[in-house]
């Protein structure tokens, strides 16, 4: 149960923080702006921050009292804390800076010369983008999935303070191995957890390494 | 007309083409027909040309026009962006898209053409350049000859009004080089699009350009018709090459005991090249080197070509110690490059008649195959 509850919460975290994490890259890789160092770093907090403060963090702005989870109560009947979608947001904002950090490099790889030369040929902005830039970055857009994924499987502090540990509900592996090992007589079911969390992140690094190869056959490097 | 007036100063600024201190300041217009080779020496600011006129650079002062469209103004803070200025580029490292292959490559450029603009399909393309082999495959694969030609095809099919190519040769090796050119001279004489061609190879101006500005740190020197330009000597980018020289227009005349007859204007050379048959159109390069005076009829000697001219004038050369006697054969300039001692040996001076001996010419067609070669005018 913990380990289903667990993929669900580390693929909705991937899924919730893609699409921004492509713009945030986008800004930071090519924007010129003033207050650009401030974002990298605004980005890059929930490296540096502890978990549990980031939890807090969160819980201070969308409990059911907070300035964003107020109205989202009462306008959409939304609550985020001691949910699943709340582990979710939380999984997400801690492994926000993994995915910026590789689709960053994704997309400082891409050649700009090539997009120069699909202007050349006629392609607007968004053609650019979708038929050259993202294409060429696309194993940085994997990279950070699959990272994301791998750590957001295993976040603890932040979770745990936001959306609290209930089993069925937002209680993750790493949760329910620290519940098993709170138990008295509960170090088989700690030890055979721990298990499948490695099992599952050697399996992901492996698919990982997998499709990151079959993607640079396709883009056509080391043919 | 290509009407191409810029002023840029790189300074501190961003962008590839950053170098400190470099500014500039280039004008010029020529015809919107034919080859235009933008020539000089590395650096000289004819590629940062080609960007402005793509677009892909924007100066901070300047006008570009073709054909009376106004494509950038800074006076009127006109600016028309890359994708829509219709200038077909084609880059020194082709710059094909690595994940598509080389069919959709071709057709990225065909898709995005506007409706109704004429040009070259798909299967002319191919076979104009010989890339129906390649189709399937994925730029790595690619040669670089092949990757270059692909790219040529590319920026054709995107039916540009203008063709910009930003030293597509400099990249390869000689034998590339060789394979790649011909494709050039078909293209150019294939497609009916004006051509700005940016070089800093002599023997691709020969081949392929018929007007030529000149570069030299940013500031035209000269620009006007190929032929014109090369007879002349005060241009120090081009005279002070070794292979200075005039390039002539010829025909090729009527063949006896294997030798072939080269007709220009005021008078005629024996080759023992097949450039094609009678009638064919082609330049010959004769270079300032190959040419040596004498002031009496030379008699008893195994070179052929030997033409009767007048001393029109006696230019300074390049190096010191040596001078260009500029010879007139009829309405026709040759140069031949002499010694200072030799002048004043035979005591040359303008208006004298003397006898021009040609050594060697170098050969460019104007007809496939385009590719230069270089063989004695008669050995004799």
């Amino acid at each position: 149960m913990a380990v289903r509850l667990s993929l669900e919460v580390a693929a909705r975290s991937v899924l919730v923080s893609l699409l921004p994490a492509v713009g945030i890259a986008w800004l930071l890789a090519r924007g010129r702006f003033p207050g650009r160092m401030l974002l990298d770093a605004l980005v890059h907090l929930p490296l540096v921050v502890p978990p549990v403060v980031v939890g807090w963090g969160l819980l201070m702005l969308f409990g059911v009292r907070g300035p964003i989870g107020a109205p989202l109560q009462d306008w959409f009947g939304i609550r985020l804390v001691f949910t699943t979608e709340g582990a979710a947001l939380a999984t997400a904002v801690m492994s926000f800076p993994l995915i910026v950090r590789a689709v960053r490099l994704g997309l400082e790889n891409v050649d700009p010369g090539l997009e120069a030369a699909a202007r050349t040929l006629g392609a607007g902005p968004l053609d650019r983008f979708v038929t050259v830039t993202l294409p060429l970055m696309s194993p940085g857009i994997l990279a950070g999935a699959v990272t994301a994924f791998a750590a957001g499987l295993g976040e603890f502090g932040a979770v745990i303070t936001f959306a609290s540990n209930i089993p069925g509900e937002t209680q993750t592996l790493p949760l329910a191995i620290y519940a098993a090992t709170q138990t008295p007589g509960g170090e088989a079911v700690a030890a055979r957890l721990a298990l499948v969390s490695f099992a599952l992140a050697v399996a992901g690094l492996l698919l990982a390494e997998a499709i990151a190869r079959h993607l640079g056959r396709l883009l056509g490097r080391g043919a | 007309m290509i009407e191409v007036a810029l002023r840029h100063r790189f300074g501190q600024g961003w962008g590839a083409a950053r170098r400190a201190g470099f500014a500039l300041d280039a004008a010029f217009a020529v015809p919107a027909a034919g080859v235009t080779a933008l020539f000089g020496p590395s650096g000289c600011g004819k590629s940062t040309i080609l960007a402005a006129v793509a677009g892909l650079l924007r100066p901070q002062a300047g006008r570009v026009a073709i054909g009376g469209e106004v494509l950038l103004d800074t006076a009127t803070r006109a600016f028309v962006p890359p994708e829509r200025r219709r200038c077909g580029l084609v880059f020194q490292d082709a710059r094909l898209f690595p994940h598509l292959s080389v069919e959709t490559n071709l057709r990225y450029g065909l898709r995005r053409a506007p409706r109704g603009a004429a040009g070259p399909d798909m299967a002319e393309v191919v076979m104009l350049l010989g890339i129906g082999h390649l189709l399937h495959r994925r730029p790595a694969g690619l040669s670089g000859g092949e990757r270059q030609r692909v790219a040529l095809g590319r920026a054709l099919l995107s039916r540009p009004r203008l063709l910009l190519m930003d030293e597509p040769l400099a990249a390869l090796d000689a034998a590339r080089r060789a394979e790649v050119l011909p494709f050039l001279a078909r293209l150019r004489d294939a497609a009916g699009l004006p051509i700005l061609y940016v070089t800093h190879a002599l023997d691709e101006v020969d081949a392929l350009a018929d007007q030529m500005v000149l570069l030299e740190e940013g500031r035209v020197l000269a620009a006007g018709p190929v032929e014109a330009l090369t007879a002349r000597t005060d241009l120090a980018p081009l005279a002070g090459r070794r292979d200075a020289g005039v390039l002539l227009p010829c025909v090729v005349g009527d063949a006896a005991d294997g030798l072939r007859l080269l007709e220009f204007a005021g008078g005629a050379l024996l080759t023992t090249a097949q450039p094609g048959p009678p009638g064919t159109r082609l330049r010959v390069r004769i270079r300032a080197r190959d040419v040596a005076v004498a002031t009496e009829e030379p008699r008893g000697l195994s070179t052929r070509n030997i033409l009767p001219v007048t001393i029109a004038a006696i230019d300074a050369a390049g190096e010191a110690g040596e001078v260009f006697l500029r010879l007139a054969a009829g309405p026709t300039t040759l140069l031949a490059r002499v010694t200072r001692d030799s002048v004043a040996r035979l005591a040359l001076r303008p208006g004298l008649p003397v006898w021009a001996l040609i050594k060697a010419v170098t050969f460019d067609h104007r007809a496939p195959p385009a590719t230069p070669w270089e063989v004695p005018a008669c050995p004799g």
